[in-house]
């Protein structure tokens, strides 16, 4: 189908794209890799009256890199970018693994990390593991400046997010591992590629004892989520099958999961189970054989 | 209101006013006469519609035209030299690579891409490579061995002519 009729504005500062946002934030909307706008547009779910379109930021905005405390991604980095960056496989490598699941190689091309958090579609994969991982997004308004939003506090609902209309996503900051490690996994969408179920978790031993640990879920709810119920009963503990087993059982059960063609509620509470324990099993069979190392 | 681009399409610069709501797969099939990029689903899923933009594929019906301006865009028709086939393309002919032919200028861009990023392929990663593009006639088996096929015969240019695979293969 062809989209609606709109205003297209192609800034080529960020300054320039900063001004329009505060002009037209409210009726527009930030066309980056397009990947998730355009195909709402031409089902004409979406029918923005402004397009502005920040290609021309691309080479500013798209960048891994380290500081101090942080691995740092700039919102324009694309899915390929990020699956095949050297740095996060030496840091973060469940960023690449779970960015390597998504969609196929030409929206992997063209799709980026900025467009996936801001759509916050719930069935999206890097909102969930960006959570498990504790990211921070800086957002940047012509009229506020930078403002840091811990990603808790970022995904409200479907498709939404505490950002203004006034404001872009610059860039997502991520603590640099202390020796935590992460796995996701997923049940996806056959045709899609879109995660019915995902789990990702990041998780720390000291001499086999969990110490820390973080679990988000993908494609359960609304909106990306954390288990906070499995993260307390497994904390000090030994894992094993059965410890991991048990802190899991029916840690859905509570959850108002969605329910669409893809998986009723009762299907989602199921695997998110599943998922849950395969998950944790891989994050810390990696944690292991590190030891083992 | 129309705003004009400027882009190269196969070598050829093109100047045209576009409306902006246009899809690139609109663009080259109805104002540039490239019929040879196929509109499948619409919806971002099988592949058919695949270009090369600046080198990267995409899905020609997932972008507007007037984000290409200043872009440099290869489809199925800029692939061969006159008459002289790409080897992706003599790979397709000689495994019978197809059926009815429709998801082929796709297969083929995408796997462009595919051995310029990876020349020499295993299997599992030309199916993981082609994951965007959906067959419905040969159950992708003789694709896979199209593109083994390419990759061989691109090898076998590049030793000859004591050049890399990626140089080999690339179109200008």
């Amino acid at each position: 189908m062809i989209p609606s009729l709109f205003d297209y504005f192609a800034p080529s500062t960020l300054d320039e794209t900063l001004l329009l946002l505060d002009q037209y934030g409210e009726d527009g909307k930030i066309l980056a890799g397009g990947h998730s706008l355009i195909p709402a547009m031409r089902l004409r779910l979406a029918q923005p009256e402004k397009i502005i379109d920040i290609g021309a930021l691309r080479p500013q905005l798209s960048y891994i890199k380290q500081n101090d405390n942080n691995i740092v991604i700039g919102a324009m980095t694309s899915y390929y970018e990020i699956e095949t960056s050297t740095l996060l496989k030496e840091t973060w490598p469940v960023l690449p693994e779970a960015t390597s699941l998504i969609g196929d190689t030409q929206i992997r091309n063209w799709g980026t990390i900025g467009g996936s958090l801001v759509h916050a579609d719930p069935s999206s994969d890097l909102p969930a593991v960006l959570l498990a991982l504790g990211a921070e997004l800086v957002l940047q308004s012509k009229a506020g400046g930078e403002r840091l939003v811990p990603i808790e506090e970022f995904f409200v609902h479907i498709m939404t997010t505490s950002i203004e209309p006034n404001e872009l996503l610059i860039e997502i900051r991520i603590p640099k591992p202390q020796g935590q490690k992460a796995s996701y996994v997923k049940l996806a969408n056959k045709a899609s590629h879109y995660a019915v179920v995902g789990a990702a978790v990041v998780v720390s031993l000291n001499q086999g004892i969990i110490r820390e640990i973080k679990i988000a879920f993908s494609g359960l709810a609304a909106t990306p989520l954390r288990a906070e119920g499995v993260e307390e009963a497994l904390k000090g503990q030994l894992p094993n099958d059965a410890i991991i087993a048990a802190a899991c059982k029916e840690c859905a059960a509570e959850v108002d999961a969605l329910t669409d063609l893809h998986g009723s509620q009762e299907y989602r509470r199921a695997m998110a189970e599943v998922y849950a324990k395969r998950a944790i099993k891989a994050a810390i069979s990696r944690n292991l054989s590190l030891i083992r190392l | 209101m129309k705003r004009t681009i400027k882009l190269k399409v196969n070598g050829t610069t093109y100047e045209r006013a576009v409306e902006p709501r246009t899809l690139l797969v609109h663009f080259l099939r109805d104002e540039l006469g490239l019929t040879g990029t196929h509109i499948g689903c619409d919806t971002t899923q099988c592949g058919a519609c695949t270009v090369i933009i600046n080198g990267q594929s995409l899905k020609s019906c997932t972008a507007f035209a007037v984000q290409m301006d200043g872009a440099e865009v290869l489809t199925i028709e800029g692939l061969a030299k006159g008459e002289e086939l790409h080897p992706i393309q003599t790979g397709f002919w000689e495994e019978h690579g197809l059926q009815c032919g429709f998801c082929t200028p796709g297969m083929i861009l995408t796997s462009y891409e595919l051995l310029q990023r990876n020349p020499n392929p295993t299997e599992a990663e030309i199916r993981k490579g082609l994951e965007g593009n959906l067959c419905r006639c040969t159950g992708y088996q003789n694709i896979v061995k199209a593109v083994q096929h390419a990759a061989q015969q691109i090898n076998n240019a590049a030793t000859e002519s004591k050049a890399s695979p990626v140089e080999a293969a690339k179109v200008p």
